[in-house]
């Protein structure tokens, strides 16, 4: 347990958390390790939880029919994969899958939610933090759909 | 603190309107036309041209600074020199093939003729930058015109610390100069980071969009310079990226675009506000350009 309190204080997304919510997430956590090219979530799955990324790259993927998988996003050390565990329907919308070999902290979503509802500070402090997160997802998501490296389509020289 | 030093252009011969004493010459009347020495396709839909001057023309270019290439009969655009300013030879420029202009450029063949005026417009304070740390962000065909200072930056790698480069392109088929950046990346003295908006299965990079590689560099925020060139809406979430990382306004360059036609601040079609981007960029200070950079009408 102290091992997994230390690896989340350093970790950017929750380390500055206050230590009694850190012994929380800790009770929800695991250590957890992928090999290259193994999906750490399925579309569609139910969204166990999240993985709080130590170390190596995972690619959020969605499946195309004959284009093979896109990658639409990827996510690395100090960032966070999964935020399904926090909204209904609870299932993932993507398929997330390690581009290269993967040490992260795996928090229960289940467990997660059950000790927000008991105390909604730390609730509030959670949904604050993936709430920024799923707005810098939108910001570049957004980003990208303008295609700013397209052809332009007004006549150029 | 805007413009770094005075553009390297050369006078204007003569009185614009008024009694002309004797015969004019204008700047773009008396050059022999350039050579092209080779060519290199560097993605689907762009090419660098080697331009070689005409036989006793020296050519010298400070890292930012455009020509006007001119295909006769098509017509004439902006392009910044890509090459290492250091080098002798032909003269590199990267083209990417979005108009009729261009295309004639990107088709030319060993052997043919194009018009080069220039070099023209200010440069990367390169020697401001000295003593610190250098962030290199470039999005798209942003890289070229940003590839002469990074040559600088190489060669002359003890006088600055911390050097990164934060790339963006549409694809992994669009990354520009890649064996180049390998090569960068095989350094331990620079930080080297590419991204894409979009990739398939089997691009092991990063996908995402530029402005995120800010946060996954280190640099020292008060002894830092940024140079940014890229698509304008890029740009600016790179801006409020490098802000929001401790940069402040001045410490921010980069290289604006504007439909640019004489080079040589005449004709008034590349104003920017109070700027003449010929004249008094393409390389910016943000803090000069920022009124004008996210305005509408501008």
């Amino acid at each position: 347990m102290e091992t997994l309190e230390h690896e989340l204080r350093s970790h950017p997304f929750v380390g500055d958390l206050e230590p009694a919510y850190l012994t929380v997430l800790a009770s929800c956590a695991t250590n957890v390790e992928f090999p290259a090219h193994r999906f750490l979530f399925r579309e569609g799955m139910h969204a166990s939880g999240c993985f709080l990324i130590r170390e190596g790259k995972v690619g959020l993927e969605i499946a195309t029919l004959g284009r093979g998988p896109i990658v639409i996003e990827t996510v690395g050390a100090g960032q966070v994969a999964g935020f399904s565990w926090l909204l209904e329907p609870h299932m993932y919308q993507f398929d997330g899958r390690a581009i290269e070999p993967v040490r992260a902290v795996a928090l229960d979503g289940d467990e997660l939610r059950a000790r927000c509802e008991q105390d909604p500070r730390l609730g509030f402090e959670l949904m604050r933090r993936f709430a920024h997160l799923a707005a810098e997802r939108l910001q570049s998501t957004r980003l990208r759909l303008l295609d700013v490296y397209g052809t332009p389509h007004a006549p150029r020289h | 603190m805007h413009p770094v030093t005075e553009p390297v252009t050369e006078p204007i011969a003569g009185p614009i309107a008024g009694p002309i004493a004797g015969p004019v010459r204008a700047p773009w009347l008396d050059r022999e036309p350039w050579r092209v020495a080779a060519t290199r396709p560097e993605s689907h839909d762009t090419v660098t041209l080697e331009l070689e001057p005409p036989p006793g023309r020296a050519f010298s270019f400070r890292p930012g600074q455009f020509n006007m290439l001119y295909v006769f009969g098509i017509g004439e655009v902006p392009i910044s020199v890509s090459g290492d300013p250091a080098a002798d030879g032909p003269v590199r420029h990267t083209i990417r093939d979005i108009g009729a202009v261009t295309h004639a450029l990107c088709t030319r063949q060993p052997g043919q003729e194009v018009g080069v005026r220039g070099p023209y417009g200010t440069h990367w304070p390169l020697a401001e930058a000295e003593g610190g740390d250098v962030v290199v962000v470039a999005g798209g065909v942003g890289l070229p015109p940003l590839r002469p200072a990074l040559y600088h930056l190489l060669a002359h790698r003890d006088r600055y610390r911390r050097i990164a480069l934060l790339y963006g392109a549409r694809t992994p088929a669009d990354l520009l100069f890649p064996e180049e950046l390998a090569c960068w990346r095989g350094r331990f003295d620079v930080e080297v980071e590419v991204i894409v908006d979009a990739a398939s299965g089997d691009w092991r990079g990063d996908v995402g969009v530029v402005p995120e590689l800010v946060g996954r560099v280190p640099f020292d925020p008060p002894a830092t310079t940024a140079f940014v060139v890229g698509p304008e809406v890029m740009m600016r979430f790179t801006i409020r990226a490098l802000t929001r990382a401790g940069l402040s306004r001045d410490q921010i360059f980069l290289s604006a675009e504007r439909n640019m036609q004489c080079a040589t601040a005449m004709c008034g079609h590349c104003q920017l506000g109070p700027f003449l981007v010929c004249r008094d960029g393409p390389v910016f200070c943000y803090q000069a350009l920022a009124p004008w950079f996210a305005r509408r009408e501008a």
